[in-house]
Parts: C-alpha cells; sequence; structure tokens
C-alpha cells in the first residue's frame, strides 16, 4: 500500500463534483480539498448530501461532472487502486446477518488482501480494541444489538489500516462507551497519520481533535472554516 | 451531458420524411409485385404429372424472410452499440442499442406470426416443436423481451445502461444457434438450408425477394431512425430536468434558513457558491 | 503465477463465505431443496400418471424443476450481497469482481448439485427411473449445474445489484437457459434409457454452454456490480 501521504497533500481534492441519486442532484458542484492528517467535520441539515459526498469520496458513486481526486488517483477511471486504502462506515453495517462476528471481520481482512497469520493477528486486535467481548464474538451477527453491530463494523474497516477514513454519523444509535469507541478510534487513525471525514450532529464530540468544520447545504458547501490551528491536527 | 444538441421537439425532419414517403410507395410496389406479378409456386412432378409446390403460400417467402434477415441486423446492431456502451459511455450509444433492440424484437415477433401462418399450409402445423430454429428464433425472442423488461424499469437510463448493454450482448448469443441451427441440425428443422437454393426460383420471383429486402429494409431503417430520435429526446428532457434541478439545489440553500441553523454569513454563502 | 494463486485464493474465499452462511442458514437445504421435491410431486399429481408416462417425461420434469429450484438458489446467493450494505463493502475491498463471480458461482454450483442428487434420488423412488448410463448422467448434470449456476450469478448480480426488481430475474435468466434445459434434458433422455438420442453430443451442448456462461460471467460481472 506503500506511500503515506505527508502533510500539504491533498488526500481528496473535489472540483465541481456533481453527483446524482437517481435523477436528483444530491451534490449540486462540491469544491472541497482535504489534506493529509486532517480532521474534516462535515455538517449540515438532513439532506444536504452528506452522505452522498462521502460515499463519492469512496467511489461507490461516479460523479455526474466536475472531478474527484482520491489519494491522488482520479476515482473516475482508478477507483480499484484506491478503495482498498479508503473505509467507509455508512448507515449499514457491511455484515454477513448469518455469520459470526469473527467470520465477518475475519472474511473482510482476507478480502482486503491480508494473508492469514496477518488476518488472524489483526483480526483479534481489532475485535478487542472494539471493546466486543469474547461472548459475542461467536454469535451470529443478528443477534447483535445496533451498537455491537457497529463495533463490529468498525472492526471489519480497522484491520485494513485505511489511510483516509470516512465516517458517515458513526455516533448514531450509539450508547456513552459506544460513542467513546468511536472517540478513541478516531484518535487512534489521527496519531496513525490516517486524514478522516466524519459526518456528524455532534459537533463537540469531535471538536476535541480541533477539526475543521466543513458545512454543506443543497449540495453545496456553504462553510469551511478551513483548516483548523492552521495545519491540521497533529497530536 | 453538456453539449447535448437541442433539437426541436419533432422526430421527424426533411430526410426522414422523404425516406417514409419512399419506403411507403416500396411497399405498394411490393404489394403489386408479391401478390400480382409474381405466379404462385406450381411444379409438374416429372413422372406422375401432378402438381405439386406450394402454390399462393410462397407468397409468404416475401414478408417472412426480409424480416428474419432485417431482425439478424437490428440485433447485430444493437449488440454493436452495447459494446459502444460499455467501451464509450455515451448516451448516444444507448439510445442506439434500446432502438435497435426494440425494432429487433418486433421483428422477431413478426418473423414467428408470420412464419407460423407459413407453416400451416406448408407444413400443414402453426408450430413445429421439434424445429430447431423456431426454438432457438423463439428464445431469441424472449430474450429480447426480457431486455426491454429491464429497460422499462427505471426512468434513470444512467444507471441501467451497462447492465442493458450486458444482457444484450448475452441475448445476442443466441443469434449464431439460429443462423447457424439449420446446418448443424439437418435432420431436426422443416427449414430449407437455403431459401434461394431449394425452391426453384424465376427470374421475377428473385427480383421481387431482392426488392422486399430493400422495401423492409427501408421501413426498418425509418422505423429506427424514429425509435432513436423519440430516445434522444427522452434523453435531452431528463437531461433538461436534472440540469434545472442542479440550479435549484444551489439555490435551495437560503441564507436566512441557515443563517438561523448554523450562523453562517451571507458573504461567505456568496463565496462557496460558484 | 502468484497472480493466479491470489484470483483463486479470492474466489474459494467468497465461495467458503457463502457456503458458510449455508451451512449457518440451511435456506437452500430447507427450503430449495424440498421445494424441488415438492415440483417433482406436483408433476406426479398433475399429470395423473403411471410410473410409465412419469418415466418417459422424467428428465425434462427433472430440469424444470432445477431450473426452478435453482431460481430460488440464484436468488438467495444475491441477495446475500444485498443485505445491509455487503454489496457497498465488497465494492470497497478490492476484490476483483471475476474472483467475486467465480467464487459466488462456485458456491452455487455445489448447492445445485447437492439439489441434483437429492431430486435424482426422487426419480428413482418416486418416478422408478433406471439409469442406463450413469457416467454420461453424472458429466451431462455437472456440466448444466456449472452452466446454470454461472448465468445464474451473472442475472442475480443484475436482478438485485443496483434496485432493478426481483421479479425480473426469472424473465431474464429463464430465456438464457432454455439451450441448457433443452441439452440437459436429451442428455438425460439418453442416460436414463428413456429416449433414443445421442446424449454425449447434447452433453458436448452443455459444455459449450458452460464454458461460455463462465466466461461471460466472469468479464461482465464487474460491470453489473460497479455500476
Amino acid at each position: 500500500m506503500g506511500d503515506r501521504y505527508r502533510g500539504g497533500v491533498p488526500v481528496v481534492e473535489l472540483r465541481g463534483a456533481v453527483a446524482l441519486l437517481g435523477n436528483f442532484p444530491a451534490l449540486a458542484g462540491v469544491d472541497l480539498t482535504v489534506e493529509s492528517g486532517e480532521v474534516v467535520l462535515l455538517r449540515g441539515p438532513n439532506g444536504a448530501g452528506k452522505t452522498t459526498l462521502l460515499r463519492l469520496c469512496a467511489g461507490l458513486i461516479r460523479p455526474e461532472s466536475g472531478s474527484v481526486e482520491v489519494l491522488g488517483h482520479d476515482l473516475v477511471h482508478e477507483r480499484r487502486s484506491v478503495r482498498r486504502r479508503v473505509a467507509l462506515l455508512g448507515h449499514s453495517t457491511g455484515l454477513y446477518a448469518d455469520l459470526t462476528v469473527t467470520q465477518n471481520v475475519y472474511f473482510w481482512a482476507r478480502a482486503a488482501g491480508l494473508t492469514v497469520a496477518e488476518a488472524t493477528q489483526r483480526v483479534a486486535s481489532a475485535l478487542l480494541r472494539m471493546g466486543l467481548s469474547e461472548r459475542l464474538l461467536g454469535q451470529p451477527v443478528h443477534t447483535l444489538s445496533a451498537g455491537q453491530r457497529r463495533r463490529a463494523s468498525l472492526a471489519a474497516l480497522v484491520v485494513r489500516r485505511p489511510e483516509l477514513w470516512l465516517l458517515d454519523e458513526p455516533h448514531a444509535g450509539l450508547d456513552q462507551s459506544g460513542r467513546d469507541v468511536v472517540d478513541a478510534l478516531v484518535g487512534d487513525a489521527v496519531a496513525a497519520g490516517a486524514t478522516v471525514l466524519v459526518s456528524s450532529h455532534e459537533l463537540e464530540r469531535v471538536a476535541g481533535l480541533g477539526p475543521r468544520v466543513v458545512t454543506i447545504s443543497g449540495g453545496v458547501v456553504v462553510d469551511d472554516t478551513g483548516p483548523a490551528d492552521g495545519g491540521g491536527p497533529r497530536v | 451531458m453538456a453539449g447535448r444538441d437541442e433539437r426541436p421537439g419533432t422526430t421527424g425532419s426533411r430526410g426522414s420524411r422523404l425516406l417514409g414517403c419512399v419506403a411507403l410507395a416500396s411497399l405498394v410496389v411490393l404489394g403489386v409485385l408479391a401478390f400480382f406479378l409474381t405466379g404462385p409456386d406450381v411444379r409438374i412432378h416429372p413422372t406422375t404429372g401432378e402438381e405439386f409446390g406450394q402454390f399462393d403460400a410462397v407468397r409468404m417467402l416475401y414478408l417472412h424472410v426480409p424480416m428474419a434477415v432485417l431482425m439478424y441486423a437490428s440485433f447485430m446492431l444493437c449488440a454493436a452499440a452495447s459494446v459502444g456502451v460499455l467501451v464509450k459511455r455515451t448516451p448516444w450509444w444507448d439510445v442506439m442499442a434500446h432502438s435497435t433492440a426494440e425494432v429487433g424484437t418486433v421483428l422477431c415477433g413478426l418473423v414467428l406470426v408470420t412464419g407460423s401462418i407459413w407453416g400451416r399450409p406448408v407444413w400443414n402445423t402453426w408450430w413445429e416443436w421439434g424445429d430447431v430454429r423456431l426454438m432457438t428464433t423463439l428464445v431469441l425472442f424472449l430474450l429480447f423481451a426480457g431486455y426491454l423488461a429491464l429497460r422499462r424499469t427505471t426512468t434513470d437510463p444512467r444507471r441501467q445502461e451497462r447492465q442493458a448493454a450486458v444482457v444484450a450482448l448475452v441475448a445476442v448469443l443466441d443469434i449464431p444457434l439460429v443462423n447457424r441451427s439449420v446446418a448443424w441440425w439437418e435432420n431436426r428443422t422443416l427449414h430449407q438450408r437455403s431459401t434461394l437454393e431449394e425452391l426453384k426460383i424465376e427470374d421475377l420471383t428473385l427480383f421481387t425477394l431482392m426488392f422486399s429486402f430493400l422495401t423492409f429494409g427501408l421501413v426498418v431503417w425509418w422505423l429506427t431512425l424514429q425509435r432513436f430520435r423519440v430516445g434522444w429526446l427522452e434523453r435531452a428532457a431528463i437531461d433538461h430536468a436534472v440540469g434545472s434541478a442542479i440550479a435549484d439545489r444551489r439555490s435551495e440553500t437560503s441564507a436566512d434558513e441557515l443563517d438561523a441553523a448554523i450562523g453562517v454569513t451571507d458573504e461567505q454563502v456568496g463565496e462557496a457558491s460558484p | 503465477m502468484s497472480e493466479v494463486r491470489r484470483f483463486l485464493g479470492d474466489a474459494r474465499l467468497v465461495a467458503a463465505r457463502d457456503l458458510r452462511i449455508e451451512f449457518r442458514s440451511r435456506v437452500v437445504v430447507g427450503q430449495v431443496v424440498p421445494f424441488a421435491l415438492l415440483v417433482l410431486v406436483l408433476f406426479g399429481f398433475a399429470l395423473d400418471a403411471d410410473h410409465r408416462t412419469l418415466r418417459t417425461f422424467a428428465s425434462g420434469l427433472f430440469w424444470v424443476a432445477v431450473l426452478l429450484s435453482a431460481l430460488l438458489a440464484v436468488h438467495r446467493s444475491a441477495a446475500l450481497e444485498q443485505s445491509d450494505g455487503t454489496l457497498d463493502a465488497l465494492r470497497m475491498s478490492g476484490l476483483p469482481p471475476a474472483a467475486l463471480f467465480i467464487g459466488k458461482a462456485t458456491a452455487v454450483f455445489v448447492q445445485l448439485v447437492v439439489l441434483e442428487v437429492v431430486l435424482l434420488g426422487g426419480l428413482l423412488v418416486l418416478y422408478g427411473v433406471q439409469v442406463v448410463d450413469p457416467v454420461l448422467l453424472v458429466v451431462a448434470g455437472l456440466l448444466a449445474g456449472v452452466a446454470v449456476a454461472a448465468a445464474g450469478t451473472l442475472y442475480g448480480a443484475l436482478a438485485s445489484g443496483l434496485g432493478v426488481r426481483e421479479t425480473l430475474l426469472p424473465i431474464l435468466l429463464l430465456p438464457v437457459l432454455a439451450p441448457v434445459l433443452i441439452g440437459a434434458t436429451r442428455a438425460f433422455d439418453d442416460a436414463l434409457g428413456a429416449v433414443a438420442v445421442d446424449g454425449w453430443a447434447w452433453t458436448g451442448l452443455l459444455a459449450v454452454a458452460a464454458l461460455i456462461a463462465t466466461v461471460v460471467g466472469a468479464l461482465a460481472h464487474g460491470v453489473l456490480i460497479e455500476d
């Protein structure tokens, strides 16, 4: 996976990005540059286009017009080389309901190209980090609570050690300890040099990391406080 | 899809009207040739002196055979356009694939119907399950009926054009089977190997057959052209709607609302909206 | 060489996952296989037949039952990628779509083989057929299974991948499988000694169909799951 981006290099660069959901323009021309190591908080009213923006950055949506570059690659033509380095936590879990937590996380680790040994070791530590108890690991996902599933799907992303995190409302529906786990994860990611885009209604939770706040509404960026403290947070 | 040539709201043009008139005139001439000038297929058995042959039923030749050939042509064009969709990703190819598939499916249906009507007097049956060409043509019809059903599932052409292209390319794999079936399974078909060799074809019959190819070629060309233009206008309408939706979406950001919600100044709004 | 090994490893990973899910949920074994047997029984009721009639039509009824059940199995296989964002996760995982296709098709194939074995048992017991050429029976059954699994996986991805209505699956898939139905039925006719045809020639057709379905599926799967 190689080259980590150092400060000042854009990890996400959107220029005039328009994205459609059906025939509805969820994004109507977004310009946004996120540099390496930044934590960017996306906020805006419901239907502003936050989720679409994150999915666009993940390469799951093709821009109708404008350009999208992620980790130095043009997302229209070179999506596949980028995606493995990006983690998207959406509203859904991305887990197979009939498999156990461990089976799920292990599958996603292997699917991301890890060897058996790497996967085994990383899965164990990721599950531990997410605070999932031993008892839960052998249970099928469909027996878990929403918060436990969120932790499991975060574990499935952590094992890949992504360079760019796209978190869509990661705190929603979590109890206090779950929220702490998410915050700790963002902290870990930033410490490891990753870049984080997080959409959240809870400004104060992520504010501890000194993020830049970008407000979108009506499918465009309406406010951008710019890089917080000059160069993004370094811990 | 900027730069789309905005046509007026009609599918006709001087060229296509002329083409339509020529096609119509050819149909009339073909009718005269097929029904009045050419004779029925009557042959005399050399030893017994009995009359045999297809009699008047042979006139179906001038409908059935050109339609079958043009059906192949339409589906091959559809396949080529589908490759274009996968490679180029431009709406022109997609509209082309859709148009040719629709015309081809209509032709395929007509080939089955005219074949059935022809089969009744000649083979003494409306439908012959053992006939491979009949079976493979029916499968072809069903494949493209599925294709058209897929195309009706959403009004958003962007989402399905590549899926539809895959379905079309799989469907045309049946064409060699239809076309070669008569040669590959000779004893499992009532179809002639090649009409031109087997039938005792006189000069005028041959001319009429050639003329029927030309006539139906013009008709199919006209139909495809019209269908393409309808499809193109549909795309233009969708693009227009999307374009104005984008404009609406940009202006939807009311400054007052935002001020109330998050406290952004008007100045910043102005800067950020291109 | 390591490219090939990695590809096969990815395919095996996916196949093992799908089979593990089936092993844990038992949807195919618990619902699809009984459905197939039910179809066989219904044919018996509907034809109100003695053994001789049923034996005459056994191979055709067998393959119609297989195709109808395969629709369910394919739908189940495709539905796995529809549940709770797993398709997005797969697209993000960087797994090559062709490996994903081969893996999923392999899992469907294994399930179809189980289905065919059970149905064959049904034919032997309920319809009283006799196997004349077991080798032909096995080869034709496996090849037809490959063709059905490959074409089914491809169209399953199409019908579930991007919000296309699921009712579309049968009308898209069954015409594609019509040649397989014809070939497999003729081959079984020969293998069960019902009709004197050259079953091996039809088995050749099945081999071609299986090859085409696998190659086209592997090439086209990426188009269908991407966008």
